[in-house]
């Protein structure tokens, strides 16, 4: 997989390199390639953000609306904060994003996952919670960003050992 | 080595659902082992599905996520008998992939 990635990479690079040197017929390869490299990047500064809102703005570079076509499927008391499952669905059309935020957790951004064209806008997962916390789904849909957010009441939280 | 990924793909007709477990220990940075040091962070970054040469899925995964984790999705097409491949990147630079047959 890596080795995969080290391909794109240098591929995207060359492609950046035949825009630089062929200038116009290059413009179409590097554009397509550069759109891809959008697509593949690990958002490793969103993943720091501290803020709900930083953390949103950084992985889409907007802000999200409330939605109740975004659905949040959490529970209402976490026995354990280890493992809480979360799943986020939506009706909304033209889904290409869904991410999932813990807002007290030390970083709130918990998974963003990249939803392609023929893929169900439906994912479940099981995050960590530090403790009682508001839990925040994003949708990207149509270039827009919905959201919805629950309250998960943790008992146990899953920072201890 | 046994692959860390353990999948399930099952079609439907339209749809195929796919569930995936993972080993890994997801260390966050925060949690201390018993001599009370900060375990440094260890988590999975990205994880791809691929099935007919074009991705079907990808994740990009935080520390936050649970240990030994846990994904649930479903994707349009998807014949029985094909192959689903998954595979994962974390951190430390460590990698693991597989390949499953939808059922």
């Amino acid at each position: 997989m890596s080795n995969e990635i080290d391909k794109t990479r240098r591929l995207i690079l060359q492609g950046a390199a035949v825009i630089a040197l062929a200038g116009i017929t290059g413009i179409r390869f590097g554009l397509t390639e550069a759109f891809a490299a959008a697509n593949d990047k690990y958002p490793e500064e969103a993943f720091k953000q501290k803020n709900g809102d930083d953390a949103i703005k950084s992985l889409y570079g907007k802000t999200a609306e409330k939605s109740d076509k975004v659905k949040l499927d959490a529970p209402e008391i976490a026995e354990n904060g280890a493992v809480v499952p979360i799943g986020v669905s939506s009706s909304l059309a033209d889904v290409t994003s869904i991410a999932i935020l813990v807002t007290e957790n030390p970083f709130t951004l918990a998974a963003a996952y990249k939803i392609p064209a023929g893929t169900v806008a439906s994912v479940s997962n099981r995050l960590k919670m530090a403790k009682t916390t508001n839990v925040i789904a994003v949708v990207e849909a149509g270039g827009k960003l919905y959201s919805a957010s629950k309250e998960v009441k943790v008992t146990v939280g899953g920072c201890g050992g | 080595m046994a692959s860390s990924i353990r999948v399930r793909a099952t079609s439907s007709g339209d749809t195929t659902e796919v569930q995936a477990l993972i080993q890994h220990p997801m260390d966050s940075g925060f949690v201390k082992n018993a001599k009370g040091e900060l375990v440094p962070p260890h988590f999975i970054q990205e994880v791809t599905f691929e099935y007919g040469g074009k991705s079907v899925f990808v994740a990009d995964w935080g520390p936050a996520v649970s240990k030994d984790p846990y994904l649930k999705f479903a994707f349009k097409g998807g014949k029985k008998g094909d192959e689903l491949k998954i595979s994962w990147t974390d951190n430390k630079g460590g990698t693991d992939q597989t390949t499953a047959k939808i059922q």
